[in-house]
């Protein structure tokens, strides 16, 4: 197993991803802990808090990339699965908010508000930390699971399957919005107190949140890694190119799909889980429409089939976010459309084409005839 | 790793009868136009079938009823005696041990030579198999053997993609040789060819004769000619004639649908 890890990528390859690993649990963390703030290498906490942030969306990305990118399924309904991890975290975060809300009851405040007198069904369990763990990996995967599973055996493909993820993502985002569905209504979850028993407003506990989340976004890279250099892995490109080839060579598609589909959103919904804490709030404006269609740019814009390309452009199109929420918040979506149709014309390997291009490996696979 | 896990359960296909492939009565329309129309071939087992015939005759239709892509309106496909085709999956045919070439050469563009093969290559393909497994060595061997066979030994990490249109001919025909199925069914394989190209092929289908059972559909008539065997001439959906070539060349009907153009 170890040496089938190993195996993944060259040595140099392993000490670029060490390296990063590297600055984000080690280096940073010291800088934001031992050096002083008036140092012009202090990393302040809301620069931790958001890169913990940005880390959340690179495992989307990765995700997306794995249904999309390799294997030619275009999902503008992930916002879904992001949105069920997180819910299930928020949920946990409300219990253990105890009888410190407003209205000092053992209720989540929205529910004393609606006069609920008690807890529905559907919250038992969730001031169990173990419990909200098994949900954040089963719940968005079985849900992804039997989605798929008619979608994909009925065919449905391409800008259909698009189409139809985008209409649950916006059904969804209605059912939330109500106030009797029981999840917060349009306010959603938040006001969170402590996670664990540590406070959610200490400097400390937002660190171990965002050294967690770095760690996962790690495992995650190298299980997606290990996929897409397997055997599967070339199933699934295949499947992108050419699936009835594939159905003719004795693949029963259906199965390969649903596997990566299923995984796809059990990531995303781990994403959402870590996403949580760290913003402090979980609302159906997750949901958005958009909001998917937008996990989808930052893969468009990093570069399909490339885990590498989908950090990128999840580093790259949220880095810019934040940058134009600040400074000119009218013109962001003008940027972001930009962005998209630039790179799609221009780059259509995405921004990592730019330097893959020029990548020996690269150059053999296309010359060496 | 046990042997037996990489093993495919071997599928048991009756044919007491000398016959692989049964396909009786077989009617596909699209849209009122009778692509087939009560259609019936037989073939043999470990034989060598060459079906030809004009544009639209229904060559590729028929092939596409026979790996599931297509399901017929009415008729019956049966690959020995005990499975019913018009029943199944593709995968599931495939599995059965039925190999296709399509007309359009169809590899896996983005994949090289060896990914190609590799993907092809006969053996379990449930998805926790390719997850966790690769070929073996002796399944390199056999790989390397077929490389040779298509001569493509030197293009092995190339990108499928760059290849000549001859060379992803021969790369398809190596994905069936490793496919390994009972029955081959390859549609129009020496297209964009050159001679020599095109005698090697032929040789190549002769060797796979006996062992396998291979239907070939083609136009190029030289082709045809020097595979010299048994014949399927079809027309408007139907078989017209069918027996040895050099009479099936002399009967007039043929003459005047298809060779005489
Ligand atoms: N999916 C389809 N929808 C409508 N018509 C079709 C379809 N597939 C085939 N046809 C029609 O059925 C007829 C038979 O087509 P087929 O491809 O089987 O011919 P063929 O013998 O393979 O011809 P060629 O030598 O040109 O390959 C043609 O008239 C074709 O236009
Ligand atoms: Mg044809």
């Amino acid at each position: 197993m170890l040496k089938q890890i190993s195996q993944l990528h060259s040595l140099r390859g392993w000490i670029a991803t060490l390296s990063l690993l590297g600055i984000a649990i080690v280096v940073i963390p010291s800088l934001n802990i031992f050096l002083p703030q008036e140092s012009f290498f202090h990393v302040p906490d809301y620069i931790v808090s958001l890169f913990g942030k940005y880390l959340c969306y690179a495992m989307v990305a990765l995700a997306v990339d794995l249904i999309w990118g390799y294997t030619g399924i275009l999902s503008l309904g992930h916002g879904v699965f992001f949105s069920i991890g997180g819910y299930a975290m928020g949920m946990y975060l409300m219990r253990s908010i105890g009888k410190e809300g407003v209205y000092k009851s053992d209720l989540p405040d929205f529910m004393v508000f609606l006069d609920w007198k008690e807890l529905p069904w559907y919250w038992y369990g969730f001031d169990n930390f173990s419990f909200t763990l098994l949900v954040i990996l089963i719940l968005p995967g079985l849900f992804a699971f039997v989605f798929g599973f008619f979608a994909f055996r009925s065919r449905i493909k391409g800008v259909y399957f698009a189409i139809i993820t985008q209409a649950m993502t916006f059904a969804l985002m209605l059912l939330f919005f109500r106030n009797n569905t029981g999840f917060g209504g349009n306010n959603g979850l938040t006001d969170f107190k402590r996670i664990l028993g540590y406070s959610l407003h200490e400097p400390s506990t937002k660190m171990g949140l965002y050294v967690i989340t770095a760690t996962l976004l790690f495992l995650s890279y190298v299980l997606c890694r290990y996929v897409v250099k397997s055997k599967l892995g070339r199933v699934l490109t295949a499947i992108r190119d050419a699936e009835s080839r594939v159905m003719f060579s004795g693949y029963n598609t259906l199965h390969y799909k649903l596997f990566v589909w299923t995984l796809s959103a059990c990531l995303c919904g781990i994403a959402g889980a870590l996403y949580v804490p760290q913003v402090g709030i979980i609302n159906p404006s997750e949901m958005q429409p958009s909001n998917s269609i937008e996990m989808a740019i930052w893969v468009a814009v990093g570069g399909r089939a490339s885990l590498g390309g989908a950090f990128l452009g999840a580093g790259v199109v949220n880095g810019a976010k934040s940058w134009f929420t600040v400074a000119a918040p009218d013109y962001w979506l003008y940027f972001l459309g930009s962005l998209f149709i630039v790179v799609t014309l221009y780059f259509p390997k995405g921004l990592i084409g730019i330097f893959t291009r020029f990548s020996p490996a690269e150059k053999t696979k296309e010359i060496s005839r | 790793m046990s042997s037996a896990e990489t093993q495919v359960k071997e599928e048991s296909v009756n044919t007491m009868h000398g016959c692989i492939l049964y396909v009786e009565g077989v009617t596909v329309s699209f849209d009122g136009f009778k692509a087939l129309d009560d259609l019936n071939v037989y073939i043999d087992d470990g034989e060598l079938r060459c079906i030809i015939g004009p544009n639209g005759a229904g060559k590729t239709t028929m092939m596409d009823v026979v790996t599931g892509k297509t399901r017929p309106d009415r008729g019956t496909v049966f690959f020995g005696q005990n499975h019913d085709l018009t029943e199944m999956t593709e995968y599931e045919i495939a599995h059965l041990g039925i190999g296709r070439k399509f007309q359009k050469p169809t590899v896996f563009q983005n994949h090289t030579v060896f990914e190609n093969l590799e993907l092809a290559f006969h053996t379990n393909k449930n998805v926790w198999m390719s997850l966790t497994k690769s070929l073996t060595g002796e399944q390199r061997e056999k790989t390397d053997e077929v490389l040779e066979t298509i001569g493509l030994v030197n293009q092995m990490n190339l990108r499928a993609g760059l290849l000549s249109h001859g060379q992803k001919q021969w790369l398809e025909i190596g994905m069936l040789l490793v496919q390994d199925p009972r029955l081959l069914l390859i549609d129009e394989p020496v297209a964009g060819m050159t001679h020599q190209e095109t005698e090697a092929t032929v040789e190549l289908l002769k060797s796979l004769a006996g062992k396998h059972s291979v239907v070939v559909v083609e136009h190029e008539m030289d082709f045809i000619r020097s595979i010299a065997n048994r014949v399927t001439v079809l027309h408007e959906g139907r078989v017209l004639a069918d027996g040895k070539m050099e009479d099936v060349q002399n009967d007039p009907k043929v003459i005047e649908v298809y060779l005489g153009s």
